[in-house]
């Protein structure tokens, strides 16, 4: 007889086992997400990956894989019209998003609006790097036009990043007392008068900058500034930030065809919403991307070099089909300072 | 009975059996791998419409582009004739210390990435470069300037021109010279009229094969070149730079005539060649 409630308990305890194994074993689906995005991304997307498992895996218990692949942004827009199957986009400026739309017909024309602040969950922006010490006094725009400072920057034709380069210097110049397009035509003139070498990428231009000693500034996006100055000893270079500079939006959209094909637009509709979380901003924060969030962007806000004035591309240019057309589509402007 | 005499007249007896399933293999492969590729760029091109066609390939950036491009390639090309003809004659002519391992040096170029060339090329002849810090005093500029896009191609192009040269020196009979010497040649005129005339064929087509080589090279180029527009652009980097703006039927465009162009050369030098080989009733 008392053997009973111990034969009990072990009948039970087997029960208990059977039934945790196999509510364990139902659902834990093992989701792959594809995020195509620009170069200087990887790290940013390693850390965002693991932290996004976690919390799909918490929330759903399903397994989420996040493959990534990197490169120029308009040569990744191009891989995923030509059929390479991103599920979500991450690149470097909207133009190459709104290529998706346009060129493939992959996502809706009006893709921008489907997110908070334009699609962009984080932000950089144009600042100087400079030799330590500053030798040529370096503090604003219109020093990179005097004779004798060498400026380094990529070809706005082949490097997306070199675009915001180019719009912010034109921004500088039409906001200068009595600036006009005319001015600031002028001035561009001038700045890339001063360019020795343009360089296909923006690796490229901090290969030839930092590696090849060319130049007295490198105008470079602020999350790639920061850390080069980071993990250079830091004395080698330093950071200048000009008064006024442009709100570098890499844009984020999902693409709604492949979603829909691998049926996986409900995960891949949380990856880029919970870039907006404190999370997700506190990750962009810490690979030097300026979060939206103003919580997490106050307790950053050390880390960024203050830069008076930020103005937009929708703001000043109209937005990026505009300023494609205007400045970088043949017998633009930017053909036309090259004497075209 | 008499038709079949007839057909087995009019059809040439070949030595080796199944050239039908033969020539059918080379014609699927060439099209798979060659022709269909290249057809797909002018049907690309072809939505341009003439007028507009002519339009890009004739502006001023794109033609000083093709001029650099086409012009860089057939000096880097004449340089490679000229020293690769040097360096297979000394690794096949002489036994020395590390023959073999130099013989081997001769292949890295095709086997390095080219972007890894032209970092390296470009490191070494930038002003802060061991090269170009030499060279700086001298106030010759390398990298960044058309001279450091002629280093890249000469580079990328070294091998074919040894390798071509290579078996046809090896081949080549000795006792010719020899008997020459015995009948009075001096050293020069049993080069030049000896040996050279043999070695034509193979210089041609080593020329050829570094020259189309070199005029769609762009991975190491860009790095040494600076990309300057109107000065030191080469025309695949326009390519790419209308393929950023998705202009693909322009970027198909310049690739269109860079085909025709390289084309026609290869075509004539092809002609060059059979003409030298019905020449000298060479082998």
């Amino acid at each position: 007889m008392r053997s009973r409630p111990h034969l009990r308990s072990v009948l039970a305890g087997a029960l208990l086992i059977v039934g945790l194994s196999s509510a364990a074993a139902l659902p834990a689906a093992t989701v792959k997400l594809l995020n195509v995005s620009y170069d200087p991304t990887r790290e940013l997307y390693e850390d965002y990956n693991k932290a996004f498992a976690a919390y799909w895996k918490a929330k759903t218990g399903d397994t989420v894989i996040v493959n990534q692949s990197h490169g120029g942004s308009g040569k990744q827009a191009r891989s995923v019209i030509e059929g390479l199957e991103a599920d979500v986009v991450t690149l470097a400026l909207a133009y190459d998003i709104d290529a998706l739309a346009t060129q493939g017909g992959l996502i809706p024309a009006n893709w921008q609006g489907r997110l908070p602040n334009n699609s962009t969950p984080y932000t950089s922006t144009v600042v100087f790097l400079v030799r330590k010490g500053n030798p040529k006094n370096i503090h604003d725009w219109s020093d990179l036009v005097r004779p004798g400072v060498s400026v380094i920057t990529p070809s706005p034709k082949t490097s997306g990043g070199a675009r915001w380069n180019y719009l912010a210097a034109w921004a500088f110049a039409l906001k200068q007392p009595g600036g006009s397009e005319a001015n600031a035509e002028a001035f561009v003139k001038k700045l890339y008068h001063n360019v020795p070498v343009l360089d296909s990428g923006a690796r490229g231009s901090t290969v030839t900058f930092v590696e090849r000693g060319i130049g007295d500034v490198l105008l470079a996006w602020e999350n790639e500034a920061v850390l080069a100055v980071k993990e250079s000893d830091s004395a080698k270079f330093e950071i200048v930030a000009p008064s006024l500079s442009i709100v570098a939006e890499p844009p984020v959209s999902v693409v709604d065809q492949n979603v829909d094909q691998h049926g996986t637009r409900k995960v891949a509709e949380e990856y880029l919403k919970y870039l907006y979380s404190k999370v997700g901003q506190e990750i962009a924060a810490k690979h030097f991307y300026r979060p939206r969030d103003p919580d997490v962007a106050a307790r950053y806000a050390k880390q960024f070099p203050d830069i008076p004035q930020l103005v937009t591309i929708d703001a000043v240019f109209g937005g990026w089909t505009k300023a494609q057309a205007t400045h970088f589509a043949d017998h633009g402007s930017f053909d036309r300072i090259y004497g075209q | 009975m008499i038709g079949a005499v007839a057909l087995e007249a009019r059809k040439p007896r070949r030595v080796l059996p199944g050239f039908e399933m033969t020539l059918g293999y080379t014609m699927t492969y060439l099209s798979l791998l060659v022709l269909i590729p290249l057809s797909a760029v002018f049907i690309r091109s072809l939505g341009l419409g003439w007028g507009h066609f002519w339009e890009i390939v004739t502006a001023p950036r794109v033609v000083a582009s093709l001029r650099l491009s086409f012009g860089a390639a057939l000096i880097a090309a004449s340089i490679n004739a000229l020293f690769g003809l040097l360096v297979a004659w000394v690794l096949v002519r002489y036994t020395f210390p590390f023959r073999r391992l130099i013989d081997a040096i001769v292949d890295l170029p095709f086997a390095l990435p080219t972007a890894v060339a032209g970092i390296a090329l470009t490191a070494l002849y930038a002003p802060n470069g061991w090269l170009g810090a030499a060279l700086k005093p001298l106030g010759i500029k390398v990298a960044y300037t058309p001279l450091g896009i002629i280093v890249a191609l000469t580079f990328i192009g070294l091998p074919f021109v040894v390798r071509t040269l290579q078996p046809v020196l090896e081949e080549l009979d000795k006792e010719v010279e020899q008997a020459a010497a015995t009948l009075g040649a001096s050293a020069v005129q049993v080069f030049v009229l000896v040996i050279l005339p043999a070695l034509w064929p193979a210089m041609l087509t080593g020329f050829a094969l570094a020259f189309a080589r070199a005029v769609g090279e762009y991975g190491s180029v860009i790095f040494i070149a600076g990309n300057m527009p109107m000065k030191s652009e080469i025309a695949p980097l326009l390519i790419v730079a209308k393929l950023e703006q998705y202009d693909y039927a322009g970027a198909t465009a310049i690739a269109v005539v860079m085909l025709v162009l390289s084309f026609t050369l290869m075509l004539g030098i092809n002609a060059l060649q059979n003409w030298t080989l019905s020449r000298h009733g060479g082998r």
